[in-house]
């Protein structure tokens, strides 16, 4: 390593040593932390910063503070951010290597599969580690923590901040040792002067290392893969020690010194106000303290707060009991003759005209009229909620000016700037701290909760906890958008699809940023209708319009919920018209191993924001899964009589997973789960067991939506309140066994969380037409027509 | 109004109406956060807790009917079972946010205690009222299993 290593931007950002001392203070803060062994933490190190890169400012320049910006060029230029290591590593005396997650951990085990890849490539024994979760600062570079992404984004930037931290403690023991760096090598805490056998732990050398500066690539070595130990490996969860004793913080955990709480009435209609208030009964009510009435919202909706009454309390009962007496009139706003019944009529109608060409292959009118059989079928998904088993919840403290908020979010970046704009303050002046998410699912990706708790506790002028109730969550979220499809498919003599026609029309998520869109985005048909793989000559995606009378959000894997439906549906009816077994059909639809670019076909593909050159859409690997799935299934074995198998796959967040769910349906109609079988091919992988953990996870998810899974809106206000009504899958409706396959690949990674979903829902409806005959092209599968019992209906005759 | 409550072997004088949920009392009242709030209608079974040996949904049993009884936390738990519990939750990784595990873990240990080879219908039946949406419900019932074969 060279000390003449010219550095690019060598003035100190004026900003930095303010940067490093705030992260100093954060780590005395009892921020949620985990470590691998059982060694506590030590007591009030961060006051005796001794290890590596946490400096004060005064001591960061007396150290060089060249340390603490970027050295060179190409260690700046991952793609979630610069991979320099000063903010994510430190070396304590006594071996603990503390690792900064700057995602956020919401039961992905992200905690865990950073620090597997940053100690793998330190070379640091695992016991030693110890894991904190970062604020939102725009310092750590991309903290979004959804599009199953931070993997992606994340695992060559952090490779090469593990390796680059490594190679300085080479070089501090090879100047300690006055011998040539390349004799020094860095394995399992400890630099090896290998032709002497000398010996020098990483804490030992930590404060040498902290004058090095940081290397630029080439005087970097990476580990090849078969020296990894912790990448690509079971590892085991640095959480779960924790969760087993009811320990960690999540959001709905915080607390302050001299907190209150609030809960909140909010318009029952997106964009409704508070027309009149009478608050006398609920200031009646013991530990009651006063009511905020909150600014109301005006569009376009974004993360702003929804306006309404909150309800100051001692505790967050009585701010509870307090909202039940709250006396509103609300002015219902320009949504409230929204009906969602209503609205199914209207965008079922919308999709049997031709709508806005999005892609076109060959001639696909021409195509139907020549085919020797056509087929066409409409499908139609409702509102969904993500329905985290946490509500939102933040707690907001405000230092004149200056605000702290510490609540559950997966994107804590927006939500400090969410919070600067609402409440009118330079981002600067807000702190975002992030705890546990008790699940996200998307919706915690949208930081209206912060910025409400921060309005509240500035008007009460002391620490206030806003906590959101389970029928908050159900009737205030940011909805999985309702969707109308309506596919046309023409074969020829032989049985052969020859066109496909894919007409799709939803409320656009746009709408919930720029007020009164109507039209489908490009980055919501490249969830699943513009890279359909199939190889048909004749190809047409067409989308069709919808307003928005809700806020419409992303949930976990997003349109391609409805669009995987919608497609592996219809290629399970292509293949019952053509007489012909499910799985070996989709195999013909999806053709011979080729790669497919959509933007050469009129569509705008983005990719997911991942290169086309690194991550193509390759139809080799859907077949892959496919057959790997099938395998595990046993497809083709012989079945009890009433049990079906369905199949469906499909790619998202540059992953490709496909799952054979098994129903057992019997004579009274009750549906069983006795197994699913998926496969996943999301190159390479950090934490095999996590990604089965996330394949099991992410298919329940899709089940259970695809089971029972219905939000409805009556006069603009959503109708479901509670688990009673809004209704997600148990522990008895559960599969009874899955199994997962991890596609072994040297791929760059691609998305884990999400991925999953999009075919559990089509897997289940096709194995339910293999087991009884019906063909559910409406999803719940058990509506209020079915009540839980697969008896045929007039429509399914 | 002053209540005393005896959780984890220790007593506990609070400040709050008599119909206050225990969740509240616990969660706002003492900072003891291991149980979770999650639907307070006694439907997702995140904030299970036992009494007097039994399992009780927090947010629904207000605290004046609790006096004099012996309640047990997340944080308080102990015993063989208890043990084999969390072990075998480690072992297999269980949880994924971990919101609703408190709750399963609490529900978990008193279906042992009653059942020590429990099928899967009992599982069904004694497990049935936690609700975790990441979905780890295969997970836990091979946990569970795990855990009564270690208690032999």
């Amino acid at each position: 390593m060279s000390h003449e290593q010219p550095l690019v931007g060598q003035e100190l950002d004026p900003g930095l040593t303010r940067q490093a001392s705030d992260l100093i203070l954060n780590l005395s803060h009892g921020i949620n932390r985990a470590t691998a062994s059982r060694r506590g933490f030590l007591k009030g190190s961060s006051a005796f910063v001794l290890g590596l890169f946490l400096l004060s400012g005064k001591t960061a320049q007396a150290a060089g503070a060249k340390n603490l910006t970027a050295a060179v060029p190409d260690l700046k230029s991952f793609q979630g951010g610069d991979a320099t290591p000063h903010l994510f590593i430190q070396i304590q005396p006594d071996e603990t290597i503390q690792i900064v997650c700057h995602l956020s951990e919401m039961g992905q085990q992200i905690w865990t599969a950073v620090a597997q890849v940053l100690i793998d490539e330190l070379d640091a024994p695992w016991e030693n580690v110890q894991i904190e979760q970062a604020e939102g600062h725009p310092r750590y570079g991309n903290q979004n923590t959804d599009g199953s992404r931070s993997i992606r984004y994340n695992f060559d930037r952090l490779r090469w901040m593990g390796a680059a931290m490594r190679a300085m403690l080479e070089e501090a023991a090879a100047q300690t040792w006055k011998v040539p760096r390349k004799e020094c090598k860095g394995t399992l805490g400890q630099v090896i002067h290998t032709p002497s056998g000398k010996k020098l732990s990483y804490g030992a050398l930590a404060a040498k290392a902290r004058e090095m500066t940081v290397p630029a690539k080439k005087e970097i070595t990476l580990k090849k893969r078969e020296e990894w130990r912790q990448i690509n490996k079971p590892v085991k969860s640095l959480t779960t020690p924790l969760i087993i004793r009811g320990e960690g913080e999540f959001g709905q955990d915080t607390r302050q010194e001299g907190m209150v709480y609030a809960v909140i009435a909010r318009p029952p209609q997106l964009f409704g106000k508070v027309k009149s208030l009478d608050d006398k009964r609920a200031l009646e009510i013991p530990g009651v303290m006063r009511t905020v009435k909150l600014p109301a919202l005006e569009p376009p909706a974004g993360f702003k707060p929804l306006g309404g009454v909150a309800v100051i309390a001692k505790d967050t009962w009585a701010a509870i009991k307090g909202r039940e007496a709250l006396e509103i009139t609300w002015e219902d706003g320009p949504n409230a003759g929204y009906d969602s019944e209503a609205f199914e009529k209207k965008l079922m109608a919308e999709v049997q005209k031709p709508g806005t060409e999005r892609l076109k292959r060959g001639d696909v009118a021409a195509a139907l009229d020549a085919a020797t059989k056509t087929i066409e079928a409409d499908y139609y998904m409702p509102h969904l909620a993500h329905s985290a088993m946490e509500p939102p919840a933040v707690t907001a403290r405000w230092e004149g000016d200056k605000v702290i908020c510490r609540g559950c979010t997966q994107s804590p970046q927006s939500a400090r700037r969410n919070v600067a704009s609402v409440c009118g303050i330079p981002e600067d002046n807000v702190t975002l701290e992030v705890t546990w998410l008790g699940g996200g699912f998307g919706r915690k990706s949208k930081g209206d909760h912060f910025a409400e708790a921060a309005l509240v506790a500035r008007e009460v002028g002391a620490p206030v906890k806003v906590v959101w109730t389970r029928e908050d969550a159900t009737q205030h979220s940011y909805y999985h958008t309702v969707s109308a499809q309506h596919l046309e498919g023409g074969l020829d003599d032989k049985g052969k699809c020859v066109a496909f026609l894919h007409r799709t029309a939803f409320p656009t998520i746009a709408a919930t940023f720029s007020y009164g869109q109507d039209e489908p985005r490009w980055g919501d048909l490249r969830q699943g209708a513009t890279d359909t793989p199939f190889a048909v000559p004749n190809m047409q995606v067409e989308s069709g319009k919808a307003e928005a009378h809700v806020r419409i959000g992303w949930m976990r894997s997003v349109a391609n919920i409805y669009h995987a439906f919608a497609v592996q549906s219809f290629a399970s009816e292509l293949a019952h018209a053509a007489g012909r077994d499910p799985l070996e059909y989709l195999l013909e639809l999806i053709g011979p191993p080729r790669l497919i670019d959509p933007n050469k076909e009129g569509a705008e593909y983005d990719n997911y924001g991942s290169p086309m050159e690194d991550y193509p859409i390759d139809t080799a690997r859907h077949a892959g899964v496919v057959k790997e799935a099938a395998r595990l299934a046993g497809w083709g074995r012989e079945l009890p009589e009433g049990h079906g198998l369905g199949i469906a796959v499909h790619r998202s967040f540059v992953s490709y997973v496909a799952t054979v769910v098994e129903v057992a349906v019997d004579k009274d109609g009750k549906l069983t789960i006795p197994g699913v079988w998926s496969a996943i091919d999301a190159g390479t992988v950090v934490n095999t067991n996590h990604v089965e953990a996330q394949v099991e996870g992410g298919t329940i998810f899709g089940l259970s939506n695809a089971l029972y899974g219905e939000i409805t809106a009556k006069d603009g206000a959503i109708v479901q309140s509670n688990f009673p009504d809004w209704r997600v899958m148990r522990m008895n409706e559960a599969p009874r066994k899955m199994e997962v396959s991890i596609i072994p690949s040297t791929a760059p990674p691609g998305g884990v969380g999400e991925p999953p979903t999009p075919p559990a829902a089509p897997a289940l409806t096709n194995a339910i037409f293999a087991a009884t005959g019906i063909r559910i092209r409406r999803l719940p599968v058990f509506d209020a027509s079915r009540r839980d019992r697969l008896i045929k209906t007039e429509q399914d005759r | 109004m002053s209540i005393t409550l005896k959780i984890n072997g220790k007593e506990h004088t609070v400040d709050a109406s008599p119909d206050t949920p225990l969740l509240w009392v616990l969660r706002d009242h003492l900072g003891m956060t291991g149980t979770k709030f999650g639907c307070g209608v006694a439907q997702c079974g995140a904030c299970t807790v036992h009494v007097d040996g039994k399992t009780r949904r927090a947010c629904v049993a207000p605290i004046a009917g609790l006096t004099g009884k012996e309640i047990v936390t997340i944080e308080g738990l102990e015993g063989p079972e208890a043990d084999a519990v969390r072990e075998a939750w480690k072992e297999i990784d269980v949880p994924q946010c971990g919101y609703c595990q408190a709750g399963q873990i609490m529900s978990a240990v008193k279906l042992l205690e009653k059942k020590r080879d429990p099928t899967d219908e009992d599982l069904d039946l004694g497990m049935s009222g936690n609700i975790c949406r990441c979905g780890t419900y295969m997970r836990i019932r091979e946990a569970i299993k795990k855990a009564a074969g270690d208690l032999g």
